[in-house]
């Protein structure tokens, strides 16, 4: 049982959802991500998604954006991101990371050579946004003989046929994408949320997080009552624009969100307010 | 090679080879889904084939000459030089050929707004330009970079009705542009037409664009071969995306006697780093939506581009150009900011024709490769554009104030 599912697993025997962080590596600074990565698990984090800096993020808003400039003024790179991961797994064997970015950085680096290190940094999965499962059979292969999941996307735009397709292709959980738009845009619609996953078990038995729009601690509790993972990221990393440079601060703002999401979430499971969804 | 059945690439999943393909987030899919099926529907179609032919005529004033530039060969003492001269279209540039094809395909996908990226501003002017003739709404990105470089164009662009929007991440030129037009997509998929500029972008962008530029070349063999009974032996164009390209290239692909060459941007020339030359020194990755030849880091991060042009001002290039170069099929070389700065003074004086700073590299070019051929001998240069929004470049890097 790959670390993903096993975390899946528990959480369902605690009628709790996966509450997902997500981060841009390197920013504000290198140095920063990995204890920024304790402290969020501390805070109530269930799997950490760590996100690869690209120059050119195509699929994320001004805040992500941002994130990835300041991250790459250090020049970070994909090597220095599993460096992290491996760092992180010296003291924490449990929570599963998995890497969000797009495909280039790993195009360059070359499938082999990224899957073997990941394997040994103690990887767990993977998402290439820019990278559907019609192109994806190649490092799919790979990363599946090193035990790492390949994690797809279904989007608002995806039709019953393609979510077949990418639901075969998937592991770990499916990462719906709960609105047609980038990163940090702020229209999610937690109504229609609810029918669209229904009808996506249909067609997957894996685990169904749920990302882009979740801003707070309510939309947060909303989304727990219905899917299996709640994913946030630009209301976290919007806070490391706050703190300006500020990685301590940033830190401690971000555990925060976390803790205060992770209450909202678990108190919306054990007292089922999903019927306010 | 000749073996090559070249009609049958890209094949159905958009592929050239290894290069090409459709490399976009998951809500963009079923859009290009979409795309697909209604543009192969309607090239097969007889009243949108009519009607396309038609708009090229009558709002275009297809077909463009096959000229023979007499003086500037005699000069060159080699090679004739035939120029296509898609400067006189509509609009000045090549550009209204793909942006008339793609808004007829808007229509008919029902979309009521157009979005484009553009570089030096003549995609823009092209697309607003066929927007404002249809009644749909227009919003055009550009690097603020070259919002600055190309005014006229932007004042253009905002006659005919669109918005013009500013792009101020990464690099602030083409390849943010379209980042940023790719955001708005995937935002507002439902009631929007994205009019991809060159013939990259993912599946079925860089066929599609390609079948509405082949025009070009297949206007070209038949002038030639009406003019002099013969194919031409040489091909010349600038390579930014690589439309207007393969545009000339695609209809001569089997004439095997027929040389293609490319001409990217050398920039400050390639041994500096300061260019735009992915074909002639950058590596295969994966950017907006295909794998192509890119300009990128050890890291696989894109790299800052440079060049006098803003048109070729690009990282990436179209995948069909990148396979080409892979089968020894077309040749890319570059040619530096002040060539094509020589290119330019040497049209403009010797033909009475201003290029655009664009086409002014394929110039620069053609007055190397033409001495080394026969009197009997021909090139036909693809002259994407005309020069008039350029002036103010040339005119600030000699140091004339307008
Ligand atoms: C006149 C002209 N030629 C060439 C280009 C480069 O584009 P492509 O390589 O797609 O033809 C441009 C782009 O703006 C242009 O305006």
């Amino acid at each position: 049982m790959s670390r993903i599912e096993q975390r899946f697993a528990e959480l369902r025997e605690q009628n709790r959802a996966a509450l997902i962080p997500y981060v841009t590596a390197g920013d504000p600074e290198p140095a920063a991500t990995v204890p920024l990565m304790h402290a969020l698990v501390a805070a109530g984090a269930d799997l950490i998604e760590l996100g690869v800096p690209f120059s050119d993020p195509m699929a994320d808003g001004p805040v992500i954006q941002k994130a990835c400039e300041r991250a790459l003024r250090f020049g970070t790179g994909l090597r220095d991101v599993l460096a992290m991961v491996a760092e992180f797994r010296k003291t924490d064997s449990q929570t599963p990371v998995v890497l969000m970015g797009y495909l280039n950085p790993v195009e360059r680096m070359g499938y082999e050579a990224f899957v073997s290190s990941a394997r040994v940094a103690g990887l767990d999965g993977l998402l290439t946004v820019d990278l559907p499962p019609e192109e994806s059979e190649d490092v799919v292969g790979l990363l599946e003989s090193a035990g790492i999941d390949p994690i797809f996307l279904v989007a608002p735009t995806t039709s019953e046929a393609r979510v077949e397709h990418v639901a075969r292709a998937a592991r770990g959980f499916v990462y719906y994408v709960s609105l047609k738009g980038v990163t940090g845009s702020q229209s999610l619609d937690t109504s229609a949320l609810a029918a669209r996953l229904e009808g996506l078990r249909q067609h997957t038995g894996l685990p169904l997080g749920v990302g882009f729009g979740i801003r707070d601690a309510r939309t947060a509790a909303q989304v727990a009552a219905v899917a299996d993972a709640v994913v946030v990221g630009s209301a976290i990393v919007r806070l490391a624009e706050d703190h300006d440079g500020d990685a301590d601060g940033f830190a401690r703002a971000a555990a925060a969100v976390v803790r205060e999401m992770r209450d909202a979430m678990d108190s919306a499971r054990s007292t089922g307010v999903a019927a306010s969804v | 090679m000749s073996k090559i059945d070249w009609a049958a690439f890209p094949d159905v999943r958009g592929h050239f080879g290894p290069y090409g393909g459709r490399f976009v987030s998951e809500t963009l899919m079923g859009a290009l889904d979409e795309l697909q099926a209604v543009y192969e529907q309607y090239l097969g179609d007889p009243d949108f084939m009519a009607e396309l032919d038609h708009d090229l005529q009558q709002f275009v004033g297809r077909p463009s000459p096959l000229y023979h530039a007499e003086r500037l060969s005699r000069e060159l003492g080699g090679a004739q030089i035939y120029l296509k001269r898609e400067d006189l279209n509509h609009t000045g540039a090549h550009k209204v050929n793909n942006t008339i094809g793609q808004a007829l395909l808007a229509k008919r996908l029902g979309k009521t707004r157009i979005i484009a990226e553009t570089g030096a501003g003549q995609h823009g002017v092209a697309t607003a330009t066929v927007a404002a003739r249809l009644g749909l709404e227009c919003v055009i990105y550009m690097g603020e970079e070259d919002t600055r470089r190309q005014t006229p164009n932007v004042y253009r662009m905002r006659l005919l009705g669109a918005e013009v929007v500013a792009v101020k991440s990464g690099t602030r030129t083409l390849k943010d542009a379209l980042n940023e037009a790719m955001r708005d997509w995937v935002t507002n998929v439902d009631d929007t037409f994205y009019i991809i500029g060159t013939v990259a972008g993912p599946h079925p962008y860089p066929a599609m664009v390609r079948d509405f530029q082949a025009v070009i070349g297949r206007e070209a063999r038949e002038q030639h071969l009406k003019m002099t009974g013969r194919l031409p032996d040489a091909l010349v164009a600038c390579v930014g995306g690589g439309s207007n390209a393969i545009g000339l290239f695609h209809p001569f692909l089997a004439d095997e006697s027929v040389q293609m060459i490319g001409v990217e941007a050398g920039g400050e020339g390639v041994a500096t780093g300061r260019h735009s030359a992915p074909l002639c020194a950058g590596q295969p990755g994966v950017l907006h939506g295909n794998r192509t030849y890119l300009m990128e880091d050890e890291n696989g991060q894109i790299i800052g581009t440079h060049s006098v042009s803003a048109g070729l001002d690009y990282p990436g290039v179209g995948p069909e150009h990148a396979w080409l170069k892979d089968l020894g099929r077309a040749r890319y070389v570059s040619v530096t900011d002040d060539e094509a700065l020589a290119g330019f003074h040497r049209l403009t004086r010797t033909e009475g024709i201003i290029p655009a700073l664009e086409t002014s590299h394929a110039v620069a070019h053609v007055l190397e490769l033409a001495p080394q051929m026969r009197p009997d001998q021909s090139i036909v240069m693809n002259l994407s554009g005309r020069g008039d929004k350029d002036l103010n470049t040339v005119a600030e890097r000699e140091g004339i104030t307008l």
